[in-house]
Formats: structure tokens, sequence, C-alpha cells
């Protein structure tokens, strides 16, 4: 087990060094002036030039690229060109948001995936299923950000019971686990789930089908097992591809909610990034993705290590 | 008998009290993404310098924003007065105001002036911060020395006699020295904790997310001290969740909301308070060789094929159809003679003049972006015009450019190969003083990359209105130079003049007392909130 997880770490090595080199070339590839946001319009050239030295941006590419996995390696991400804050700063703030986005989603799409899922795959071809895969299709092909406008014309213009925007009366500094704050949460967390749920109910659907028509279900049901009792070992036996597509899941929702932070004024990584992308802020951008990119490693890293306890024929392959 | 008695006392003293109890939190939903910087130079553009400039700070010269219904000009700020040398004009003197106190305590005085500006231009002081540089020193570009000649004397000396020197120091908030002390001379602490001598203090802020200030009722003009107990300014980039926010009561007034969700908003009992601003939204022209808008027929053809009226109800109302470059009714709009209006017979005949036809067709290329700050809604507007020139027989072809692409390409000029042979460009502009409404356009020695005369426009008899207007220190004989330039800015058709924006904002029905002067900034001391 432990050499399993030493060889798994160190294959995270050349990923992270391939991620760094990927997130800084794209970032300086797309257009636009990184000093856009920190000059007025109208700045002269002689301006533009002083601060494009002082940020270092006079520099060839690879030293730039250098001097950045350099700081990295000593955990200083930089500072952010648009707030003069550090970057590190910035995004621990937001991921903590995002984290608490995201696993809410997670746990809420996990939840009724699984039950979609199961219940559709148990009772393939009755109209159960035909229902539960119908909402697991709208789940992944709605668009979210539409979703979460429609949410908040209901829950929050015509109901007024739930905030549009935001993440709390006195934003997340004051964050605290009560009703006033976790309201804030509720319409972006719906939002969000509804494409993890869709995937996780269309997997375990299959899994299920898959895992009852085989020959060991049989032989549980020819020892006399009751269906609850046959439906256990379903479950177990489906768990552990559920969890690695819950994990994959969790990484995407960390990092893919530019849209749903956005419609919902999350102040969490998407949020960050959408605004890091429009300012061509370079060092908050190219910190975001490495750090989220990193989470995604980490997390399938986590996945994997789960998978191969819950499944010792993991770790023979 | 005497619970009647202490009933009516109480209610007595509860009505006594009333006037000055609080007058309640006012919540905007602002279009910028994050808390403008704090320090005293704000970044995000206009918006910036309204809710973080102009309220936690004064300038020596000060916008006066009191009035609606006339466009605002400039009054005394922290300096009480101002005079030029008769024998140097370059030498000017302000009258420092006497007994101003910063939020901290602190005084006043020229020598923290000096500080200020030695904060903006002098690399090597220990206060320089390059953050409120890179926002402050393209502000002054005629400053070039600057003294105390007394705690209440400051002297400044231009490059050249130029007289919009108070139209730039108009930008220049004034900051704390004691305070940048105390915060142990570090801005990122002192950004926590800003000292100005504006109206408002900031209370406190959660970056991105929320700023709060409140009245500092110490301040030095007392029709300026602010109404509400609390004014919370809360970034909401996205047009759609600012009007959700202000819907569900969670804010209590949002800037420029999307012109197609203004009829529910009214219906719905929200305020839409407009007015007409220093803004236009214009096409640039390249006066580049080659460039077919050299020819003023082609210019004026052009202007004449616009349908501004059809314009303005595709935008629901919210624009002023452009009679010239600057707003009518513009202290300096002058009498241009020749009019902006759709007559597509003249703009043909215009053209045909100017040899094309059928044998011949106009075809062009103009850069235009999907979206800005200021650019309202450039791909309907853009395709609307589109149609209007096409019915003159003017082709135009679009490249569609990001805004922050545009405006590198703006920057670098239209011989530049990142304007892509384009002959115009779609552009917003601030219009505010001669500097930014005039000058920076089309001055020969501002063509990119030294300045943003976009088009490399020059011409001899603009660049003698362009000194005038720099050496003309009397503000009234200013005022008729700068008329003059925009006549000629109109009668030669020297942009696709187009439209003004309105500066539309909606808000609940509580917001009262707001007076929206016409200008890129605003008051919000005279607002107060009803029950």
């Amino acid at each position: 087990m432990l050499s399993y997880i030493l060889k798994r770490l160190a294959l995270t090595i050349p990923v992270a060094f391939g991620v760094s080199i990927v997130c800084f070339m794209l970032v300086h590839i797309a257009p636009g002036d990184p000093l856009t946001s920190v000059l007025p319009p109208d700045a002269s050239a002689q301006l533009q030039s002083e601060m494009r030295k002082l940020y270092g941006f006079d520099r060839p590419l690879p030293v730039q690229y250098g001097l950045w996995v350099m700081k990295t390696l000593q955990g200083d991400l930089g500072v952010s060109i648009a707030t003069g804050r550090p970057v590190a700063s910035e995004l621990g703030k937001a991921l903590g948001n995002t984290l608490m986005l995201a696993v809410l989603a997670t746990m809420i799409g996990f939840l009724f995936g699984c039950l979609f899922g199961f219940v559709a795959g148990y009772f393939r071809d009755s109209w159960i299923d035909r229902l539960a895969s119908f909402v697991s299709i709208i789940g992944v092909s709605v668009p979210h950000y539409w979703l979460g406008m429609v949410l908040v014309i209901i829950f929050s213009v015509q109901l007024n019971w739930l905030p549009a925007t935001g993440a709390g009366p006195g934003g997340s500094a004051d964050w605290a686990w009560d009703w006033v704050h976790v309201r804030h949460l509720i319409l972006p967390a719906m939002t969000m789930s509804v494409i993890p749920m869709g995937i996780i109910a269309r997997t375990v659907r299959a899994l299920v089908a898959e895992i009852l028509s085989q020959e060991f279900v049989s032989g549980l049901r020819a020892k006399g097992l009751l269906d609850f009792g046959v439906f256990r070992h379903v479950v177990k036996n489906a768990a552990p591809t559920a969890l690695a597509v819950m994990g994959l899941q969790l990484g995407y929702l960390l990092g893919g909610s530019i849209l749903i932070e956005t419609v919902f004024s999350w102040p969490g990584t998407g949020f960050l990034l959408g605004q890091a992308i429009f300012q061509r802020d370079l060092p908050l951008l190219q910190g975001t993705i490495l750090v989220l990119a990193m989470f995604f490693v980490a997390l399938n890293l986590i996945v994997d290590i789960v998978q191969s306890m819950l499944d010792p024929r993991v770790q023979r392959a | 008998m005497r619970r009647v008695f202490h009933t009516l006392t109480a209610m007595t003293v509860l009505s006594l009290a009333s006037p000055v109890l609080a007058q309640g939190t006012l919540r905007i939903g602002m279009t910028a993404s994050d808390i403008p910087l704090t320090t005293g130079q704000p970044d995000q553009g206009g918006e910036g310098q309204r809710f973080m400039g102009f309220t936690l700070y004064d300038a020596l010269v000060a916008w006066d924003l009191t009035r609606s219904d006339k466009p605002s000009g400039l009054i005394p700020g922290l300096a009480t007065g101002w005079s030029v040398d008769a024998n140097d004009k370059t030498k000017w003197t302000f009258r420092i105001r006497e007994g101003v106190k910063f939020h901290d305590g602190s005084t006043l005085t020229a020598d923290a002036v000096v500080w200020n500006f030695d904060k903006l231009l002098k690399s090597d002081a220990p206060q320089f911060d390059q953050r409120q540089a890179s926002q402050g020193r393209s502000r002054i570009p005629a400053v070039a020395a600057y003294r105390a000649v007394d705690p209440l004397t400051l002297e400044i000396t231009t490059r050249a006699p130029d007289a919009t020197l108070p139209y730039q120091l108009a930008w220049i908030g004034i900051s704390s020295p004691a305070q940048w002390e105390k915060k142990g001379k570090n801005w990122q602490e002192v950004a926590k904790e800003p000292s100005g001598t504006g109206p408002w203090k900031l209370a406190g802020f959660t970056p991105r997310e929320r700023a709060e200030l409140v009245p500092n009722k110490d301040h030095w003009d007392k029709t300026r001290i602010p109404k509400l107990d609390k004014l919370i300014l809360i970034p909401l980039p996205e047009p759609n969740a600012r009007t959700a926010a202000l819907r569900s009561g969670q804010v209590d007034w949002i800037e420029a909301p999307a012109p197609d969700a203004v009829p529910t908003l009214k219906s719905n009992g929200f305020q839409i308070v407009t007015n007409v601003y220093p803004h236009n939204w214009t096409w640039h022209f390249s006066s580049a060789e080659g460039s077919p808008w050299n020819d003023v027929r082609v210019r004026k053809a052009a202007n004449l094929a616009v349908d501004r009226e059809g314009l303005k109800e595709l935008l629901g109302g919210l624009m002023v159809p452009a009679e010239g470059f600057m707003p009518p009714g513009h202290q300096w709009f002058g009498k241009p003679t020749f009019k902006l209006k759709r007559d597509l017979a003249e703009a043909k005949k215009l053209l045909a003049e100017a040899g094309y036809g059928p044998g011949k067709p106009f075809v062009t290329k103009i850069l235009i972006s999907p979206s800005g700050s200021g650019q309202m809604q450039p791909l309907p507007m853009n395709e609307f015009i589109q149609q209007n020139l096409a019915d003159a027989g003017m082709k135009i072809d679009f490249e569609v450019v990001e805004w922050n692409t545009l405006i590198n390409i703006w920057r670098a000029g239209a011989k530049h190969d990142s304007s892509r042979g384009a002959t115009g460009m779609n552009y917003s502009y601030f219009i505010q003083d001669p500097f930014t409404g005039f000058i920076r356009h089309l001055q020969c020695n501002l063509q990119p990359p030294a300045g943003t005369n976009w088009g490399h426009y020059c011409d001899k008899e603009m660049e003698g209105l362009f000194d005038q207007i720099r050496t003309t220190f009397d503000a009234e004989a200013q005022n008729k130079v700068l008329e003059k330039v925009h006549e000629k800015y109109v009668n030669e058709a020297l942009f696709l003049m187009v439209t003004h924006d309105v500066n539309a904002r909606a808000m609940s029905g509580k917001v009262k007392g707001f007076v929206q002067a016409q200008n890129w900034f605003q008051n919000f001391s005279s607002i107060s909130m009803a029950p």
C-alpha cells in the first residue's frame, strides 16, 4: 500500500511541472496587456514602459517563467497587479468560499445522483427509471448559469425567500454557520449540484445495471438474500466508481464555477478567476490556475488511494 | 393620568429626537468588480473616483456637484483660491484652506500637499507609491515643480503655460502623511484604514465584496456632511446580478441597469435616474494616409446617415442623440453650423461628390468591441449604424476585438499593425475637461505612442486653438476658445458623433435627496433613506 502511495506521489511531480508550464504559457499567449488594470487608458508610453519594467514584463518569457517557478516553490505566488494584494491571500480567502460551496454542491449532487442512479438502475426500464433518467439528463444538459438566473428570479425576486447575491450581509469575512449566512449558500449550491447530480446518476445507473447482470447477484438471490441484502451488495460494488466520479466532480466544481459564482457574486475562485481574466491580472491568473490544477491532481490522488483501499484490485492494476 | 403624561412626554421626546436620528443606510451595487483602491488615487476608472475618491478625499480643486440642470464647473476645494503669476505664466499660487483636518485628526498644510505630489511624482521619495502613481501621474502632466511657500501657500510650476492645471488637479485626492507614518509607512496598511479630508470615512472593507463608509461629521464644508449613517458599496459586475440584487432588496441602488431591465424595474416601482453627462460614444476616424475619412465630405455623409432617434428607440430611451462632440447644452458647445440629422439624400450627394458610387463603392473597416466600460451596447448599436450607413451606400465591415485589446490598439494608433488596417474605431470617451474632452484626441504631439491621438490627426488651425486653451487663463475667455474648438470638431465632422450615455442608475423609492449632477462623479451627502 505504501509503495503504491509513494509511486502515485512521485507521478504528481512531472504532472505539476507540466501544469505549471501550460498555465504560464496559456496566460501569456492570450491577447491583452497585463497593465490594463493598473493604468488609466490614456497613460503615456513612458509610464507604460516604466510599469512594464517594474512588474518584470520586459524580461524574456523563459526568465519570467523561471522566476515565477522559483518563487512559487518558496510558497510565494506573487502580488496581484490589479489589487496589489498578495495572490496567496486573495486565493486563500476565495478557496475557502469555493470549497464551502463545492463541498455542499457535491454532497447534494452525490446524494441525489446516487439516489436517482440506484433507483433507475435497480428498476431498469420501468417508469421510475425513465423519470430518474429524465431528471439526470436535464441536470447534465441544462446550462447552469441559466438555471441560476431562473432560480434567482423565482426564489429571490418573486418569492423573496432567498438572497440573490453575495456571501452574507457582512460579506464572507463575517461568515457564520447560521441561517442568515447559510441562506446565501443555498441557491448557488443547488445550481452547482445539478451537473454532478446528472453525471453521478448516469454513472451509477449504468453500474447498477451491469452489477445486477453479473452471476454473483444470481448467486446471492439463490442463497435466499432478500432485495435489501442484494441491494447492499450492489451498493458496495458500485461505491468505488461512484466515489471516483464524485472526486472528479469536486475537482471540476472547485475550478469550474466561474459562471455560477459570477451570477451569484459568490466570492470564490471562479469569481476571482473571472475577474483576473478580464483584468489580465497575470500573477493572479497564474497562481489561481496552478493552485486549482494542483487541487485537481491532489483530489485524483486521494480518490485513487481511497479507491485502492475499497477495492484491492486497483492496487494490483 | 400619570400614564398619559408619561406617554405624551415619551412621544414628545421621540418626535424632537427624530430629526437627529439616523437617516439610514444606503447600499449601492457598483459595476466595479472590486473595491477601488482606498489610498487616495482610486483605480477602477470613473466609478472608482466616484465612490472611493471624492467620498474619502478632497482635491485642491473640486467639481460643483450640487446642480443637475447644468454641466458641473470647478470650485474651490482644499484650495480656497488660485492665481497665476502675471509675469511668469508657469507659476501658480494656491491658497490652502485653513483648519482642515484629516480623518486621523492631523491638519492639512501646504507641506502635506507637497508630500502628496511626491507620493505620485518623486520615485525616490519614501512615500512614493507605484499603485497610486500609475493612476495619478498621468492626470497631472503639466506639473513640473512644487513647493510650500508657507503652511497655507503652495506654489506649482508647470512645464509650459497651461491654463488647464486646475482641471488636472481636480483628480488628485490629498491623503494624510500622519496616517502613513502611523501605519508604519506601509501603503497596504494605510489602505485598510485610510485617512483623507473627505465627507466620508472608511469604516472597513472586504476585498471584492463590500466597503462600509460612515460620515465625517467634522468635514470642513458643512453642506457636504452626509445625512446617511452609512454608505455600503458592493461590487456587482454582472448586470443581471445587480438587477436581481435590487429587486430582491439586497441593495437600494444599482449603477448602470441593463436597458432591457429598465421597463420591469419602472413597473415595479423603482426610480430610474438619468442625466446627460460628459460622455460620448463615437467612431474615431483615422487620418492616416489612404483613410477614406480624410475627405470631409465622406465624414459628413456618414454623420448625416446615422438615425440617432431610431438608435434611441433601440436603447429604450437611455441615450442622448449627439448634436455635437459635447452633449447638447454643454458650456463649450458653441454654435456649430453643421447639424447632425439624418439626411440620406444629402449624404448620398456628398458621397457622390467625393467620388463614390456604383463604380467605386465605399467600403471600409471599423474596429469595435463586444462590451466595455462606457461602451453601452456596442454590438447592436454598431450593427444599427452599419445598416444606416449601408442605406447611404457605405459598406462597413467590422473587426470585433475584446475591450482590453481595443484599448491597446487605441494606444498603439491607427498606423500600427494591431489596428489591422481599420480606418475607424468605436470608442467611448470621458470628456469632462479640456484635455480629456478635446486635446488628447487630436493634438499633433499626442500621436501614438506619445499619446492617444489614435487617428494621427494633425491640423495647424487646431494646434493654434489648443495652444490658446493652454494660454488663456481667464475662465470665461477660455470657454470661448473651447467653443471654437468644439465648433471645428462638429463643422469638420472629425468624428462620427452618435450619442451620449445618460449615466442611468436604478434605485428604490426609499432613496431621497439625490441630485444627479452632469458629471462622472456624484455627491452622496444630500441623500437620506425614507423609513
